[in-house]
Order: structure tokens, then C-alpha cells, then sequence
């Protein structure tokens, strides 16, 4: 019986140093979480004064956003779909959820583009890029990207929308999507996909006037609208990439949580079997010694 | 005047201001107390600021833009580095 006190003896240090390793992991992604939290929140008055821009420049001109060509609806004949996942793994279903976003948004909208060989896939992140390179082969898939998340500074990542918008402007593609994880808290993220171009038509807001200023425009409303929209997308493209990389580390943190806690449960659960083993051996160590010297004795 | 420069970054000024100096467009102005509302965008160049203490500070910058209302400047500005 001793054989079995020794294998329960090694299967609690193997739970054990695992436990070790999901508890550091979690350590360190609640660490990278404020990171990445603290960049979105850092961000967020750069994006706001510059939609207040926006809005002040367009309640000032009148009807419509004047025709950017980034607003031009035209008939899908191809398109682009960013994936914004993650580089590892042992997040949960954080990037399964992304890429199941993808999928149906290619199997819904798509289908056609796809058939005509004219769909691409940009992959941000190496576990989109693993799935769709296996199953997605009659599509483009462009892995130039793949790494975005070594280096995530503005102008990094604005090498990716600039990419999709000049694609977009030339005719390269009709529409562009990005499937990404929206974050709201460190256990609530989204999986979505949003419509990145043509941009939704930016109404003038009505009513709220009151930025309604004798504004000087320079160089005129129409150039400075050229300048800005660009940026305004780069800047929300950002957004999508911060977001989805505080959501894998907010799931990655409530994953390992409940990891920890299983291995928890499991080593209880060792603990009670190898106490009961034990106890079992002594106990018939001691009736085999009482019963040799009773057997001595008799 | 209150002035903030901001980078999509993070914010990199916030306080008062005596002048402002930036690379419109259409050519360099300079933004002082009671400048008209203007919304700008800026070229390549430098932006120079001089504090209420008399102490001015230089930036140069890739691109951006600028806004003056009720003598609050904003300038949201991007490839931002100080110059000594």
C-alpha cells in the first residue's frame, strides 16, 4: 500500500507547482491589466477633444460630413476583416470568442466576396492568424501585422488603419471590419465586430448648437476635415487594439483565478486520500506488530 | 489662458500660458490671451510656449491640430518630442 501513499504524494506536488504557475500568472496579468487600463484611460481626452473638434467643425458647416471618401458606400464586391487576438493562450475563450465573431461575420456578409476570392483576412495577434491560416486558405491572409502587440505606441499601431484606409480609398476593399473584444471590466469583455469602413455617416448634432461660435477655420472646413477623419480613425482603430489587449489580460486573470482555485479543490481532495492511505498503513502496521506478539507471547 | 497638449498617448502639458506659438497650415501664428476661436491644423514643426512664470518650453511635432475657444488652447498633436 505504500505504493499508492507515494503516488498520491507526487500527484499533490505536481498540483501544487501548478497552482504556482497559474497563481504567478494571474500576478502578472492583474499587473499588465493596470497597464493596459491606464492607456485607455490616457487616451480617452486625446479622442474626446478630437470628436469635440469634429462635431464643432460639422454644427458649422452645413448638411452632411462634405463627402469623405472614407464614407463612400459602395457596392462590396471585396473586403478586409482585421482579427485582433491575442499572442498566447490560457485565456479562457477569450480568443475563440473573437474569432468566432469573425467567422460569422464573414458567413453573414461575406459569403460572396469569399467565394470570388476577393476576401482578406489581416491578422493582429498569433492565435487569429494560426486559425484562419488552416482553415481560411482560399482567402488573403495578410500577417504583416502579426506582432502589432510588441509595440503598441500610436504610431505603431496607425501603420495598420493607414494600411486599411489607403486599401480602402484605392479600391482595394469595399469595407473593412475589425473583430476585436470590447473591455469593460477585468471579468466582462465583448466579443465583436464592428464596421471600421466606409464610416458611418457623422450627422451634425442637431439641437446642441452651442458650439455654434464664429469659429476661423484654417486652412477651410473641407481640408481640415480631410486631416481629421484620418485621425479620428487611427485613433479608434487604437482603441480597438488597447481594448482587446486589456480584455485577454482581464480574461486571462479570471481564467487563472479559476484555475487556482480548482487546483484548491483538487489538492483538498488529495490531501483527505493521502491522510486516509496513511492512516490505513498505520494502522495495519500496528495490528501486524500487536499480532506477532500476541503470536510471540501465546 | 489654459493650454493642454495632448498626444493620443497621454497628456503632456496642462497650465497657464501667456503665448503660444504653432506651425499652422497655412503658415506659423502665434495664440495670445483673447485670440479669436480658431480651429487649425498643424504642419510639421515647433511649438513654443511661454508660462505665466516666464519660463518657455519647445516642441517639435509631426502633425496635429489646434483649438482656441474662450481662452482654452488645445492642441492634440501627434510625433511629439521636446527640443532642447
Amino acid at each position: 500500500m505504500s505504493g499508492q501513499l507515494k503516488e498520491v504524494r507526487e500527484r499533490i506536488t505536481s498540483v501544487n507547482s501548478t497552482q504556482q504557475i497559474t497563481k504567478a500568472m494571474k500576478m502578472v496579468s492583474a499587473a499588465k491589466l493596470r497597464r493596459a487600463q491606464q492607456a485607455i484611460t490616457e487616451m480617452r481626452p486625446y479622442a474626446e477633444r478630437l470628436d469635440g473638434i469634429l462635431k464643432n467643425i460639422l454644427s458649422n458647416m452645413d448638411g452632411g460630413d462634405g463627402g469623405s471618401s472614407f464614407g463612400v458606400d459602395r457596392e462590396i464586391n471585396s473586403a478586409l476583416v482585421i482579427v485582433v487576438t491575442s499572442n498566447r493562450g490560457l485565456a479562457g475563450a477569450f480568443n475563440s470568442n473573437i474569432i468566432k465573431e469573425a467567422v460569422s461575420k464573414i458567413n453573414t456578409s461575406y459569403q460572396e466576396v469569399r467565394k470570388a476570392g476577393k476576401l482578406s483576412i489581416l491578422c493582429v495577434g498569433k492565435k487569429g492568424l494560426g486559425y484562419f491560416k488552416k482553415r481560411y486558405s482560399d482567402c488573403q491572409i495578410i500577417d504583416q501585422f502579426v506582432n502589432l502587440f510588441d509595440d503598441l505606441s500610436f504610431e505603431h499601431v496607425a501603420e495598420v488603419s493607414t494600411f486599411a484606409m489607403a486599401g480602402f480609398e484605392v479600391g482595394t476593399y469595399d469595407a473593412v471590419d475589425v473583430a476585436y473584444s470590447r473591455f469593460k471590466n477585468a471579468g466582462m469583455q465583448f466579443a465583436q465586430c464592428d464596421q471600421f469602413l466606409p464610416v458611418a455617416k457623422i450627422k451634425p448634432v442637431e439641437g446642441a448648437s452651442t458650439t455654434k461660435k464664429d469659429y476661423i477655420f484654417e486652412p477651410d472646413k473641407q481640408k481640415l476635415l480631410q486631416e481629421l477623419i484620418p485621425t479620428i480613425l487611427q485613433t479608434s482603430f487604437q482603441k480597438y487594439v488597447l481594448d482587446t489587449h486589456a480584455s485577454e489580460h482581464g480574461a486571462r486573470m479570471t481564467a487563472m483565478d479559476k484555475a487556482t482555485e480548482n487546483a484548491n479543490d483538487l489538492l483538498n481532495d488529495l490531501k483527505v486520500s493521502y491522510n486516509k492511505a496513511r492512516q490505513e498503513a498505520i494502522t495495519r502496521e500496528l495490528s501486524e506488530i500487536v499480532g506477532g506478539a500476541a503470536a510471540l507471547g501465546g | 489662458m489654459n493650454l493642454v497638449i495632448l498626444t493620443p498617448e497621454k497628456e503632456i502639458f496642462n497650465g497657464e500660458v501667456t503665448s503660444v506659438k504653432v506651425p499652422g497650415m497655412m503658415g506659423q501664428f502665434e495664440i495670445l490671451n483673447n485670440h479669436a476661436p480658431i480651429v487649425s491644423s498643424l504642419s510639421e514643426g515647433e511649438i513654443r510656449i511661454k508660462e505665466t512664470s516666464g519660463s518657455s518650453k519647445r516642441y517639435s511635432i509631426e502633425q496635429g491640430f489646434v483649438e482656441v475657444i474662450n481662452n482654452e488652447v488645445s492642441l492634440l498633436v501627434r510625433g511629439l518630442a521636446a527640443v532642447e
